[in-house]
């Protein structure tokens, strides 16, 4: 048998292979599809301090190889998640990492609290990259100021695994992620999804109610290597990497380039049994190439 | 309702026109209960600008033959593709999703089904299913010309057809709200599902006649199952997914 577990900062998941917020729901939403307890570690949707509506419809727009969405953070709020959905989600029977988003630096930390609590609840993700809302997200995580500062104030209240979620869209994305690593972050995720843009030529309008939205998919994906190999070669912390994920190649690339996790997120949609999938091809490929242990492979790329 | 992902094979590809396909699938194994009103998620195959599965109506289950039917329009890439469709091939759906149609409160009540275009499709399933229980149904569809008018021998079977187009050649020339059926007789429920100018001038008419009416609501969607948020629509509880919430609603839910 090949091991599949891999340390993640404070924690040690399972298997590396975890879901992307905002595209698992809250896990149930699949449990008709597969046993998502073999999951490594499912990140269930960006939650914010108080109910969100999110941005009007059209919000999604489909591309070549990928989509754009401009869902703008729709939750209930973090009170809802604690008393409804928690419950019935904590004993699913893999890690369940909290997204967290906010407009101001206190939201954030309100948000952290209030969750510090929960006991099943080994970590959150601190998202300071969505890029469909007006206020904070994305705005945080484009400067090694704001990013730190977030981190920084999270951490002193937040005392478990803190994963922080980077924008692609930024210049040197190694930056930030040294800045978000000096204030305490245990692991780095990235990336959330690319600023872009679809226009409807006969309407002369644009596609989603935004304007903009955010692209994943595989159209993704070659940059998405890319940021993961840099900031994987630049920070001490463990990596998660995303962005297009299909299949289980696609995830080894990722481990390759230096990621001891990744998350599935877009490709869900298609195959909502896409994480099991992934996760025995990962197995598969370790006893094809005789390789015990899949920490074995992380960062293993040949330059 | 437990959803599946299957593997179903093509058992007839009949094209009803040039834009619309009447795609018969089938399966060596029972296929799953399903509710009229409920949708599959279509993967396209071999479509290589089409990313996302398809959200396609229940347009009929034949229980006896194992038979589940899928209308599809040619509106894109990857409706056209599903519409060619061989025999023998197969189809990955994700089904049955979302909601589905709710009963008329008693037996006696006189009820009509509005659909237009290709809207139609899950009407029929519908008016079948009501039909075996004993209620009246009565069918209004309309089309832009008579090549929109789909399927109407098949809703003969459960009830009275009335037609409309715009053109005047197919039934009575006009909107589906301008039917002389609808002054003529008091329904108990209307159902509808069509493009969404009718689908409000349907409601309007209810509203206005105090009918309790649902309405059955398309939107561009990614998963199908509640994942995504993408395929949210206004309601007097704020944003719902059409996928899951959906894509039936009733009208006094809805803020359009």
């Amino acid at each position: 048998m090949v091991d599949l577990s891999v340390a993640l900062g404070k924690m040690q998941l399972k298997n590396p292979v975890m879901t992307a917020s905002g595209t698992f729901g809250y896990g149930t939403e699949y449990a008709d599809f597969m046993d998502v307890s073999r999951i490594g570690g499912i990140i269930v949707k960006g939650t914010t301090l108080r109910d969100r509506q999110g941005n009007p419809y059209p919000r999604m727009a489909e591309t070549p190889s990928g989509m754009l969405n401009a869902v703008g953070l729709q939750n209930k709020g973090v009170e809802y998640f604690i008393e409804h959905i928690y419950p019935t989600v904590k004993n699913i029977g893999t890690d369940i990492f909290v997204n967290v988003s906010g407009s101001t630096v206190e939201d954030y930390i309100e948000t952290a609290e209030r969750l510090n609590e929960l006991d099943k609840i080994p970590g959150i993700e601190l998202n300071i990259s969505c890029p469909n809302v007006k206020e904070g997200g994305m705005a945080f995580g484009t400067s090694c100021p704001s990013a730190a500062q977030v981190v920084k104030e999270v951490r002193r209240v937040y005392k478990k695994e803190i994963m922080v979620k980077l924008s692609p869209n930024v210049t040197n994305i190694a930056d930030i992620a040294l800045a978000v690593e000096a204030q305490g972050a245990d692991s780095i995720s990235l990336i959330n999804t690319l600023l872009g843009m679809a226009i409807d030529a006969e309407k002369r309008r644009p596609v989603l109610s935004t304007v903009t939205g955010g692209l994943s998919g595989p159209a993704v994906k070659p940059v998405a290597l890319r940021m993961v190999w840099q900031v994987a070669n630049a920070v001490k912390v463990p990596v998660v990497g995303m962005g297009g994920i299909m299949n289980a190649s696609d995830a080894i690339e990722f481990i390759l380039a230096g990621a001891s996790a990744i998350q599935i997120g877009t490709a869900n949609f298609i195959d909502p049994q896409v994480c099991v999938k992934v996760l025995e091809g990962i197995e598969e490929y370790l006893i094809r190439h005789k390789i015990n242990s899949v920490k074995e492979i992380i960062g293993a790329l040949e330059i | 309702m437990k959803k599946f992902i299957l593997n179903l094979v093509v058992k007839e590809n009949i094209t009803l026109n040039t834009q619309y396909s009447l795609i018969i699938l089938t399966s060596a194994d029972p296929l799953p209960p399903m509710l009229p009103g409920q949708f599959a998620e279509v993967r396209v195959d071999n479509a290589p600008n089409t990313f996302l599965r398809r959200p396609i109506s229940i347009n009929f289950v034949d229980t006896t033959k194992n038979e589940l039917w899928l209308l599809i329009q040619k509106v894109g890439e990857g409706t056209k593709k599903l519409c060619e469709a061989k025999s023998g091939e197969t189809m990955n759906l994700v089904v049955p999703l979302g909601n589905s149609f709710s009963l008329p409160e008693n037996i006696e009540s006189e009820v009509l089904l509005v659909g237009g275009g290709v809207g139609i499709a899950p009407l029929l399933f519908w008016g079948a299913y009501l039909f075996e229980r004993g209620y009246k149904c009565s069918f209004l569809l309309g089309g832009r010309s008579v090549e929109n008018l789909l399927q109407l021998d098949d809703f003969a079977k459960y009830g009275k057809v009335y037609t409309t187009t715009e053109d005047g050649s197919h039934g009575e020339k006009g909107f589906v709200t301008q039917h002389s059926v609808l002054n003529g007789h008091n329904f108990d429920a209307i159902y509808s599902c069509g493009p969404t100018p009718m689908m409000k001038a349907v409601a309007a008419y209810a509203s206005r006649k105090n009918i309790f009416c649902e309405v059955s609501l398309e939107n561009t969607m990614a998963c199908g199952f509640g994942a995504c948020l993408c395929c949210v629509t206004d309601t007097t509880e704020g944003h719902q997914c059409v996928c899951t919430e959906g894509p039936v609603f009733n009208i006094l839910k809805l803020k359009w």
